[in-house]
């Protein structure tokens, strides 16, 4: 495991004997007297000089967490304040939500960084109350006068290192948004307060450098083309080794019907890849006419997680290489983060999109209307639009080796309301699907705990703990039902869940839903299939436990 | 645990002031007259402020928090109200929180059990409480429409004949003085004994609660107790609702005890967390419908940007993209 982790014996010993807020043990002093610590496996690296220089990001140096002086620009105060002020005139959701919070605590316990810490300021309501307190000492005018009775505070360079350990140990899933009685949303807090650190130069690598590589290379993992399409046409190979079928996706091509976008991880990491070997295998078995984009290549957008101007500005590719290819409509593959930006922002920010026409199955004839805007229709509402009409010859007991349960990514389920399709096309390719209990699932979905930008290695110990709700979802159906596969529609989860899963619940692999359509996919003049897309065994006879349905 | 005494000191210091103002120094003109329609002022103009004042504020971007399943293919069923996708479908979602609290009700107790194991227990304690508490409140509020009217309109009096069914007492009681009252004894004490509450209080969380439990003790202690002059209350109240500047007869102290902590939350209404009677119906996780890939939102503030470009992408790769066999724009 892991240097940055503790060992989870030592974890799970922790989890029940200290004392914490979350299992009724009272604190010893007010949050804003608890000092800010970083050890190994709670603070992310800091992006580097150079990186920061590419994109233009003031303040480039070396430092870490772990210094005492964090080098912030001379008159940082200033850069701050002026640019809350900013864009609390931008953003009535900020001026709201710092206003209106009445401290009922139905957040509290929603957190799942503060079920896996139990520390006080993970408990979203004080995450707001974090920025809150400082807006307070300088903002509506009366609080500022009863300052010791509204809870307001300095901006201190203490506060600024409080503001970066906890903003990062949000992964703006938004859970907590979903309890609040007032719909406080506490990812837009977040939002804002990474913003205004990034004025300052206090940001995390892991989150800056995919981002400096997407603007250059079209994707976060920095693949320049020639690359991207070799990675590609190896996967073409593993497809013809394994099911005697050769597809041939196109790249750049102009005049193709539908451009492909899927997250660069699907593309280079595994299990992603797995998942793109069942998009060409799908593709090909309807005779899709599609092209994939090595200049748009990526789906992801880690501007979201940095600054509104910087997801726009990554975001913009999209629609630029739509119209310059002159597709008709565009496809987006398995994602979380990049279905909140495309649902949420997109159109919004560089529509409108009129060079596009409004998107129509070309297999079924199905009309998208709930994408008449934006053009952009996800996987999941193809797929299960092509199986409700008996377009694709599927076997699900091709999947019978999989006992599986599925993962609601947070912005999906939270940020679009995408929940049928997923389980619906879950059911028709596989025989064993088990949901996980009811408080964990759907809008009340537990975030893997390494979203928005913070699945680094050395963060590992928050991750762990952040993941644990999920991983503990997990290890019931795991008990109840033998599950050994955790299905997920989002690439930031193909990536983070494989070590929650080898640390929490060792023998549960995480797959991509579109991998196990590809397994169950029966393809015209196929060989005979008897291994899985990871080249495992596909049937395992499955005693008695075989459905029915 | 200065953060609970402090606030109820200052409740029962302003509970003072008028009654000693009014028994030894004759002050009941200011407290009667002038201090209840400053507070007024206060807090129709506060409060019309901070509406305005969120209002003129943009909502750049849809970022409905969607608790259901979204409208898509035919065969999918939507879920109207927790992710409506039209405007009238928003307003239900947001009259469902106003009325009954629907996001409450969802809530849970999260417990760490040896496992280590997470469960998840039903906990609608709050939402019971709350509901209790802001409902008794506007039938109370709604009740004393009978100070302002020489004949109260026909649904004020069913309220009141509906609250005081049990007819226990003489004058009866009202349900809603006992569940009010239990309620905010709930309110306070979860902040007290929950380890959670405890931290996230602040004065400012519990300032209000007491300030509410004086206005309720005084006025109850004027009904059932230490009875005051309720003619003259009426003649003042008409009066002071027709913006007459008459003195108020002789109505004793406890009264003004009750109406000038009404006046205090009223002032401090507009400046504090109370202002969540306007927010819940501005915030935008729930008064938005869900179909910002159907319909465009408009962001009065999107500029144009710069960004890298196709043009700039193929300078940069030309040569690597043509070894691909990649169509290239430029030659
Ligand atoms: S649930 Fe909402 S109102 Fe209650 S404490 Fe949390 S953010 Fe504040
Ligand atoms: S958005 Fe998610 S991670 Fe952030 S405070 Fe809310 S529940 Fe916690």
């Amino acid at each position: 495991m892991s240097k940055y982790a503790p060992r989870k014996a030592q974890l799970a010993r922790e989890f029940l004997e200290k004392p914490t807020p979350l299992k009724g043990a009272q604190a010893d002093r007010e949050w804003w007297e608890m000092p800010v610590d970083f050890h190994d496996g709670n603070w992310c690296f800091p992006g580097k000089p150079e990186t920061l220089k590419e994109i233009g990001f003031p303040n480039p140096r070396k430092w870490a967490a772990t210094d005492e002086d964090w080098q912030l620009p001379d008159g940082w105060q200033k850069i701050i304040h002026d640019g809350l002020k900013e864009r609390l005139k931008k953003f009535r959701s900020l001026k709201l939500y710092l206003d209106a919070c009445v401290r009922c605590g139905a957040c509290a316990d929603k957190c799942h960084f503060f079920l896996g810490s139990g520390d006080p300021k993970n408990m979203p309501v004080i995450r707001a109350e974090l920025l809150r307190s400082v807006y307070r000492n300088d903002f509506p005018m009366v609080e500022k006068i009863l300052k010791g009775f509204s809870g307001s505070r300095k901006l201190t360079a203490e506060v600024i290192k409080e503001w970066h350990s906890y903003f990062y140990q949000c992964t703006e899933c938004r859970r907590c948004s979903v309890f609040c009685p007032l719909g406080i949303d506490t990812a837009e807090i977040t939002m804002v307060a990474r913003e205004l650190l990034n004025l300052i130069g206090v940001n995390n690598n892991w989150i800056l450098a995919p981002v400096a590589n997407c603007n250059r290379t079209g994707n976060h993992l920095g693949i320049e083309p020639h690359t991207f399409v070799q990675n590609i046409m190896s996967l073409v190979d593993d497809i013809e080794e394994l099911t005697g079928i050769t597809v041939n996706p196109t790249f750049n091509r102009k005049g193709a019907e539908i451009l492909f976008i899927t997250p660069s991880g699907d593309v280079f990491g595994d299990p992603g890849v797995y998942t793109m070997m069942g998009y060409l295998l799908l593709f090909h078995h309807i005779g899709l006419d599609y092209t994939i984009s090595t200049y748009a290549s990526e789906g992801g957008n880690f501007g979201l997680f940095t600054t509104n101007d910087m997801m726009k500005k990554l975001n913009a590719k999209m629609y630029h290489e739509a119209e310059r290819l002159k597709v008709k409509w565009i496809l987006g593959g398995e994602c979380g983060h990049m279905w909140r930006v495309v649902h949420q922002y997109m159109a919004t920010m560089n529509g409108p999109a009129d060079f596009l026409e409004e998107p129509v199955s070309p297999i079924t004839g199905t009309k998208f209307t709930n994408a008449a805007a934006t053009k952009m229709v996800h996987i999941a509402e193809f797929t299960a639009d092509l199986i409700k009409h008996g377009k694709l010859k599927l076997d699900p007991t091709r999947n019978n080796h999989l006992r599986t349960t599925f993962h609601d990514s947070c912005n999906v389920s939270r940020g679009m309301g995408m929940l049928e399709e997923p389980r619906f096309v879950l059911n028709a390719v596989c025989n064993s699907f088990n949901e996980m209990p009811e408080n964990t699932i759907r809008e009340k979905t537990f975030c893997c705990g390494s979203g928005s930008g913070i699945n680094a290695e050395e963060f590992m110990e928050m991750r762990m703990r952040g993941g644990f709700p999920r991983a503990n979802a997990v290890r019931t159906v795991k008990k109840q039902h033998q599950v050994n596969a955790l299905v997920t529609i989002c690439a930031i989860d193909r990536a983070t869940l494989p070590p929650l899963m080898r640390y929490w619940n060792p023998g549960v692999a995480v797959y991509g839903l579109h991998e196990l359509v590809g397994n169950a996919l029966v393809m015209e003049g196929e060989t005979p299939r008897t291994e899985d897309l990871r080249e495992n065994p596909m049937a395992i006879a499955d005693e008695g436990e075989d459905d029915d349905a | 645990m200065k953060k609970v005494f402090m606030p109820l000191i200052m409740v029962a210091l302003l509970a003072l002031i008028p009654y000693v103002a009014v028994t030894y120094a004759n002050m009941s003109y200011l407290f009667g007259v002038i201090i209840p329609y400053a507070a007024a002022f206060i807090f129709i103009a506060g409060f019309l402020w901070r509406l305005f004042d969120w209002l003129r504020r943009p909502v750049p971007f849809p970022i409905v928090t969607t608790c259901g399943q979204e409208k898509s293919l035919d065969w999918v069923k939507q879920n109207h109200l927790e992710s409506p996708s039209t405007r009238f479908g928003a307003a239900v979602r947001v009259l469902t929180e106003v009325l009954f609290f629907r996001s409450l009700f969802r809530n849970t107790k999260a417990e760490l059990h040896t496992g280590p194991e997470l469960v998840y227990a039903s906990s609608k304690w709050l939402w019971m409480g709350g509901l209790a508490f802001h409902w008794s409140l506007l039938i109370i509020g709604l009740r004393h429409a009978r100070f302002f009217f020489i004949e109260p309109p026909a649904f004020i009096t069913a309220i009141e004949h509906a609250d005081s069914f049990l007819e226990l007492t003489l004058p009866a009681f009202f349900m809603t003085d006992a569940i009010v009252l239990v309620a905010l004894t709930f309110l306070v004490a979860r902040r007290i004994r929950d380890a959670k509450l405890r931290i996230i209080s602040l004065q400012t969380d519990f300032f209000p609660l007491f300030l509410i439990g004086g206005i309720v003790l005084a006025g109850m202690g004027m009904r059932y107790l230490e009875k005051v002059d309720i003619l003259s209350i009426k003649a003042l109240m008409m009066g002071l609702v027709s913006f007459s500047f008459d003195a108020p007869g002789e109505i004793g102290a406890l009264f003004f005890v009750h109406l000038f902590l009404v006046s205090m939350l009223a002032i401090y209404f507009p400046f504090s967390k109370l202002m969540h009677m306007g927010a819940i119906f501005l915030s935008p996780t729930r008064n938005l419908p869900n179909n910002s890939r159907e319909k465009l939102h408009k962001n009065p503030w999107n500029k144009p940007g710069k960004f890298r470009t196709y043009a700039e992408y193929e300078e940069e790769f030309r040569e690597k993209m043509k070894k691909a066999g990649l169509p290239v724009e430029k030659d």
